[in-house]
């Protein structure tokens, strides 16, 4: 059900759609912060100390500041509509996500109770559609840049983007038999209970796994290392959003970190139970603290990654996705649909069995031709 | 440039490159500014999609006419003209230098002087190293090593300030002698460095040497056959990297090399091809370990009493003649050639620099690479265009 803040929809609209942008933008705000926090304690230095005293808290405004004064350059040769319109949509693909995030709240009765800005029917459905909008917004900006290094950047972003969405759909997919909805509040209701009832231990061990697709298929998604594919800094200058600066640069970079958070929360979402509570002893910590840990924890392990590998090439990453990770969703899928059949205490055992059982007749069946590549002329 | 190919003509499908379906191959430049060109090298690069198929490099923006300078100069002057040439290994450009010039006037060096210069120069060789293996893994995507690199270089040009004052270019090794005698404490500061750098391997391995990732992003790329390095006059690490046991320090040795024990490491495509771009950084990270045994060797013998200064001869005026020297810098053999007329100034000198061969080869290995595999393979050459442009 969406909740209603006041009597008039158009009206609560209007006020959700502020809120949601105003946490966005606060949220990215702070991940920028925390990934130079993190990279530097990676790294055995600092990160940002000076701006606001206490350890650089105020670093993403003063850059934000900084960023918002900088003349914003369009190439002569660019074409300024596409140019213009890029960042905007690329941003807006990643805020409208939000929409079908549920937050915590409490229940006429006492009970915990999904708040929701739009609780869609077809939520899960309708995050993964809006999710992809943002390669849209990259091709604009790499057709419109002029800039062949952009173009290069864009056209393995449309690539690496659309290819992840599939096993990102197929192992939501597996998530959601157990949910028995599309819509993200009933997807978080199913997980009430204790942490065993998640979704990532349903079905053990496809969901399992299936998480891991989820999660992996969302860092490819908000195109950070080890997958920044449409970036590769040290390749392509600096991909799709080589010729942007000022105001239209900082909009992607908001993307960048929103993206983030809401990869984070989507996950919490579907795969970690959403606003409740490990264990029911704990319930008394308000949901919207377990939303916000969870998140946390999801964040920090994907701007880890970034700080601790190296990056793929293109054509590994395509590999990485259509040999290993599409085949292992579609078993996720075809193991999690079987065992929503049985229940009890035989569903763990079927389940690890299947598992080998199934990885290994998909490992047999598409083993490699591995032939030696041609010799080379000098 | 307005060449229309058939796309499958350059995949070996097409005999005829004007077939059907047209498509015309991308020019890009990659540099001047670029971050992966190590510099301001230009690469002009024709790519069919990711697929490059022919690089050109173009040299020559940081030219600072480093001969014409030195024939101007005594020979004592052009030391701060070596300097700047490999600025990432300037105590090897030096050294190459200076014992240039003394094997011209015949000059007998003391000891002690022999041993503080393969003691500078194995330390500027690790330090070197380090600077090539960390842009490497940057160019590779992480990060992460390339500040841990660069911690722990500090600490070699922080012993390097004790010695000479200098942390990049420093004007130490003179014709005859070293600018400054080490100060009190810096053999115990080194030891203390190398153990410390002893426990940091373990470190590197995981992130880069056995790194998944890393190697197969680097194994089986940018492979340079022996006979291909050889043809091309490639040195230093390039050459080790393709199975070529040559290293001038043990095959011709020169200040006093003969009497410390190291090992050549050598590529043996561990984990792709001889010769890949992860055998040429396998070469350099056993090389900086080499490095610090010799440097033990060095301490553990101790180095005899004297002063550094002393067979620094007033005003360098070598005999008429010609002298060809070569030593195994970082980067590959640096050699000078200086004619002198008997006056204080060479009448002519010629540098034959490790990395200007090395980039020479950059057409041949990065043909039919992908790009993200050319700037791994710029960076397995490791270049620095102070040296390459001179």
């Amino acid at each position: 059900m969406t909740t209603l803040i006041t009597p008039w929809p158009l009206v609560d609209m209007v006020i959700w759609a502020v809120i949601i942008i105003v946490f966005f933008a606060l949220a990215a705000l702070i991940l920028t912060w925390a990934e130079r926090k993190i990279a530097g304690f990676m790294q055995d230095r600092l990160g940002p100390l000076a701006a606001g005293r206490y350890h650089g808290i105020l670093q993403p405004v003063a850059d934000a500041l900084k960023l918002l004064q900088k003349e914003d350059v369009v190439p002569l040769r660019a074409n300024p509509r596409l140019h213009l319109a890029a960042p905007a949509l690329v941003t807006a693909g990643a805020i409208s996500a939000m929409a079908v995030i549920p937050w915590w709240g409490i229940g006429p009765a006492g009970e915990q109770i999904g708040v929701v800005p739009a609780d869609l029917n077809i939520g899960i459905f309708y995050f993964l559609a809006i999710s992809s909008l943002g390669v849209i917004g990259i091709l604009m900006a790499g057709w419109g840049s002029a800039n062949k290094w952009s173009l290069l950047g864009a056209m393995r972003g449309a690539a690496q983007i659309v290819s992840y969405e599939i096993p990102v759909g197929i192992a939501a997919l597996a998530a959601l038999v157990y949910a028995q909805s599309l819509s993200t509040v009933d997807i978080v209701n199913s997980q009430a209970g204790n942490m065993f009832q998640w979704t990532l231990f349903k079905g053990f061990p496809f969901n399992f796994f299936g998480g891991a697709i989820f999660a992996l298929g969302a860092i490819a998604e908000g195109n950070r290392l080890p997958f920044d594919m449409p970036e590769s800094e040290s390749e392509l200058v600096a991909g799709f959003h080589t010729e942007y600066s000022g105001i239209r640069f900082a909009m992607f970079f908001l993307a960048e970190y929103g993206n983030l958070f809401v990869a984070g929360l989507i996950i919490t979402v579907v795969y970690l139970g959403g606003w409740y509570a490990p264990f029911p002893f704990l319930d008394f910590i308000p949901g919207v603290v377990w939303t916000a840990l969870k998140m946390t924890l999801v964040g920090v392990t994907i701007i880890a990654i970034r700080w601790a590998l190296p990056r793929l090439r293109v054509d590994q990453l395509m590999a990485l996705c259509w040999k290993y990770m599409i085949p292992l969703a579609l078993v996720c899928l075809f193991g999690a649909s079987l065992l929503a059949l049985i229940d009890g205490p035989a569903r763990t055992i079927t389940g690890v069995v299947l598992f080998v059982v199934l990885i290994g007749a998909v490992a047999l069946l598409g083993r490699e031709d591995r032939r030696p590549a041609p010799a080379k002329e000098y | 440039m307005e060449q229309i190919i058939h796309k499958d003509f350059y995949l070996g499908r097409l005999e005829d490159p004007g077939q059907e379906w047209l498509a015309q191959e991308l020019t890009i430049n990659m540099g001047p500014q670029h971050p992966s060109t190590h510099g301001v090298l230009r690469l002009e690069i024709d790519t069919d999609g990711e697929i490059v198929q022919k690089v050109v490099p173009h040299l020559g923006y940081l030219h600072r006419n480093f001969e014409k300078h030195a024939e101007n100069e005594n020979y004592q002057q052009v030391v701060p003209y070596t300097d700047r040439l490999d600025y990432l290994a300037a105590m090897s450009m030096d050294y190459g230098w200076v014992l240039t010039v003394e094997k011209l006037m015949g000059l007998q060096i003391s000891e002690r002087v022999l041993k503080l210069r393969i003691l500078f120069a194995e330390l500027q060789r690790i330090a070197s190293h380090m600077v090539a293996v960390c842009t490497f893994s940057n160019d590779a995507g992480s990060f992460t090593p390339f500040m841990w690199y660069f911690r722990d270089r500090e600490m070699i040009l922080d012993l390097f300030e004790m010695t000479c004052g200098g942390r990049l270019l420093y004007n130490f090794m003179w014709v005859g002698g070293l600018s400054h005698d080490i100060p009190e404490g810096f053999l115990e500061k080194t030891e203390r460095f190398l153990d410390y750098l002893d426990t940091r391997w373990p470190e590197y391995d995981r992130l880069m040497t056995d790194n998944h990732i890393f190697i197969e992003r680097t194994a089986n790329v940018g492979i340079l056959p022996a006979a291909v390095a050889l043809e091309y006059g490639c040195t230093g690490p390039m050459l080790r990297g393709s199975g070529v046991s040559w290293d001038l320090r043990r095959d011709e040795p020169y200040g006093g090399y003969e009497n410390f024990e190291f090992d050549v490491p050598v590529g043996s495509g561990a984990v792709g091809t001889v010769g890949d771009a992860w055998d040429r950084y396998w070469v350099r990270y056993e090389e900086m370990k080499q490095a610090s045994r010799i440097i033990r060797q060095i301490i553990k013998d101790g180095i005899p009493e004297g002063d550094v200064r002393a067979d620094v001869p007033r005003l360098v005026r070598p005999p008429k003649g010609e002298v060809y020297m070569r030593t195994e810098a970082p980067r590959g053999e640096l050699s000078f050639y200086i004619v002198s007329d008997g006056s204080p100034t060479p009448y002519r000198v010629r540098c034959r620099s490790g990395s200007f061969c090395n980039l020479s080869v950059i057409p041949e290995l990065a043909r039919g690479a992908m790009i993200a595999d050319l700037v791994l393979i710029l960076g397995s050459i490791d270049i620095v265009l102070g040296e390459v442009d001179r």
